[in-house]
């Protein structure tokens, strides 16, 4: 069974952590995830780095930006996660937009991530109907879990159909929005994650955007399985540096 | 060979919309209603007439006579640069800014890079009492400044796109990103032949007068419809999608795309998307572009800011891939001097990225009888000042 699948079964409330790799420096990559784990963190998300990322603000852009010139690429990530698993057990899942995994080759790709460990990917920009005719069948060779976006905008109906053709967990963007541009939730929001809640899918849903104290993870966590912190996190590496990770992940969970 | 796109939004294997979940709803209903919106005769009857009463349409077939004796060929001129706004890029605002009104959209979004599209969205937005909101790279607007003032004193707010090189790739994201902020009551117009389906479509379509005004035109002129070669500049390839259209399945046509190499293909600074690009994905389609190994996109490099763009529409690949259009290119020396050649010989100062499309006579050798049409796409006014540095005028 996939470390994300048998992670959603646990009955807590789960956090995950998105991260630029190669950011700050190019080789925080493994102290980063190693850090994060030791810290508490369920499940982290890896972000390759990408030069046109168009559901990001600022944050993430700049980190990104910050990540390839310091000369990450995937041949780079891939070389650095090579020994991740002989000291991680968490679930490992790489975000990164489409263009660089079909320049390495998505069957590529997918074999290098099985070989390695990772054990899902978050795409955004790789549409659902494309996944499910093209990919698919490449992903789940690999038993890799791809993961996809449901936003306010969503319909109930491709709700249920992404709810169908997923196999971990489903991506459930907090609001009408690029990461990082927001704070808290208000009223809007909350009817939103009702309404997904009430919808019983088979996916468990983990809400990201906008997520970045103990309040708004507290608040997502309501109605979903976990919440994943992305800007915030980056603003704290930013500030303080990688090797003070657990004062970050301990205020977003204090008992 | 069908070079039109199919109905999953591909013209051959480019096209498609890859495109985040949060736009997909909005790409959605415009995909869902463009056909439909178009082919209304409420819609066509206002369209038209404003291309007539406002852009100022038709615009002349003209023989360039002078020209014509120099290259030893019958080239014909379309004189996009004479529609009001200075550009072919006037025809699709219009279409898509009714377009948005019956989709009961209130704002208006754009990104430009030499503002020429920025100015044509403002202006309708005028037109039609829309607000309007256009992205422009930090570095456009110190070069652009004129353009930035026209968009100013149309009513529209100028937001500067300040992430990444900070040119049109970089507007074009943060316009996008816009969009993501903004799914319900915001339209994006964007400006050339790119994008998800269905934008490569709709824009094609609304310039697509360009080609149909050049079949009856030439039929005035020659008593055929049906030139020997169309010719046009391309960028992302609004103008030049208008100019093939109507022609893409007359096999006795011949189709000419000519791309920017700005300083020269191999020099490294080129914005010749054919030969320098790889399949790979823009701005939420697949097409050409300019990309490192890794799948990073690059930035290119011309002196016309209208053709400075690391991608092509996906139609333009399919046909480049076909081989059914020749792509050529001319470097930033080749159009300064065809630019300065036209002004000379016809009394007509294009902007630069149409001098790209002139300068393929230099280059290529028709037959005294071959008929040539050669859309030109811009005046040359917003030019002026690179004109003058260039030439030291």
């Amino acid at each position: 069974m996939n470390r994300i699948n048998q992670k959603l079964e646990e009955s807590k409330r789960l956090l995950s952590i998105y991260f630029t790799a190669g950011y700050p420096n190019l080789n925080d990559t493994v102290t980063i995830i190693q850090n994060l784990e030791k810290s508490g963190v369920d499940m982290i998300e890896i972000g390759l780095p990408f030069s046109d990322p168009l559901a990001d603000g600022p944050t993430i852009q700049a980190s990104s930006t910050k990540a390839l010139q310091n000369g990450m690429t995937s041949e780079v990530l891939f070389g650095q996660l090579k020994n991740i698993r002989e000291t991680v057990k968490i679930p490992l899942i790489i975000m990164g937009y489409f263009n660089p995994i079909l320049q390495f080759g998505v069957e590529e790709f997918c074999k290098k991530c099985s070989e390695i460990g990772i054990d899902g990917l978050i795409i955004p920009d790789l549409p659902v109907d494309v996944y499910n005719d093209q990919y698919k069948a490449t992903f789940e060779k690999y038993g890799l879990v791809n993961v996809f976006l449901i936003t306010p905008q969503t319909s109930d109906e491709r709700i249920r159909f992404i709810d169908s053709i997923s196999n971990g967990f489903i991506y459930m963007v907090s609001s009408a929005s690029v990461t990082g541009s927001q704070s808290g939730f208000g009223e809007e929001q909350t009817n939103y994650f009702k309404r997904i809640e009430k919808m019983s899918l088979d996916n468990p849903q983990i809400i990201g955007f906008g997520i970045s104290d103990n309040t708004s993870f507290t608040q997502a966590t309501e109605y979903a399985k976990g919440a994943i912190i992305g800007s915030a996190f980056i603003k704290h590496v930013t500030s303080f540096g990688i090797n003070d990770v657990d004062k970050f992940v301990s205020k977003i969970l204090k008992a | 060979m069908n070079y039109n796109v199919n109905e999953k939004g591909y013209y051959g294997v480019f096209g498609g919309a890859y495109i985040p979940e949060m736009l997909y709803p909005n790409v959605e209903e415009l995909r869902q209603n463009y056909l439909k919106v178009m082919a209304e005769p409420d819609f066509q009857k206002e369209f038209q007439q404003l291309l007539r009463d406002y852009v100022g349409r038709p615009s002349p077939l003209y023989f360039a006579k002078r020209l014509s004796e120099k290259y030893n060929t019958k080239i014909y001129l379309k004189r996009e640069d004479l529609n009001h706004t200075g550009a072919h890029k006037i025809n699709n605002t219009v279409g898509q800014i009714l377009m948005a009104k019956r989709l009961g959209k209130s704002r208006i979004i754009a990104e430009t890079g030499a503002g020429q599209h920025g100015v044509a969205t403002a202006t309708v937005c005028a037109l039609m009492g829309m607000e309007c909101i256009v992205y422009m790279g930090e570095i456009d607007i110190a070069r652009q400044a004129p353009n930035v003032a026209r968009m100013k004193m149309l009513g529209a707010t100028v937001i500067p796109a300040l992430s990444g090189s900070r040119t049109l790739k970089d507007a074009t994201n943060e316009a996008i990103r816009d969009w993501i902020n903004n799914p319900v009551n915001t339209h994006y117009i964007i400006g050339s032949a790119i994008g998800p389906h269905p934008y490569p479509d709709m824009v094609t379509r609304f310039q697509s007068i360009i080609s149909e005004e050049i079949k009856w035109q030439l039929k005035e002129h020659e008593g055929r419809e049906n030139p020997d070669y169309v010719v046009a500049c391309i960028g992302g390839g609004s103008n030049a999608a208008g100019t093939y259209y109507h022609f893409l399945h007359e096999e006795s046509v011949k189709i000419i795309a000519v791309e920017a190499a700005g300083l020269g293909v191999d020099s490294g600074e080129s914005a010749a998307t054919s030969i320098l690009g790889k399949e790979g994905i823009i701005h939420g389609c697949k097409t050409l572009l300019m990309q490192t190994n890794d799948g990073q996109i690059t930035e290119p490099y011309s002196i016309s800011a209208g053709l400075d763009y690391p991608g092509v529409g996906p139609m333009h690949a399919h046909l480049c891939k076909t081989g059914r259009a020749e792509f050529m290119s001319a470097t930033d020396d080749e159009a300064m001097k065809s630019g300065l050649e036209l002004s000379k010989l016809e009394g007509i100062i294009p902007a630069i990225e149409s001098s790209h499309a002139l300068a393929i006579f230099e280059k290529k050798k028709f037959k005294e009888d071959d008929i040539v049409v050669v859309s030109l796409s811009g005046r040359g006014d917003k030019d002026l000042d690179t004109y003058i540095n260039y030439f030291k005028l």
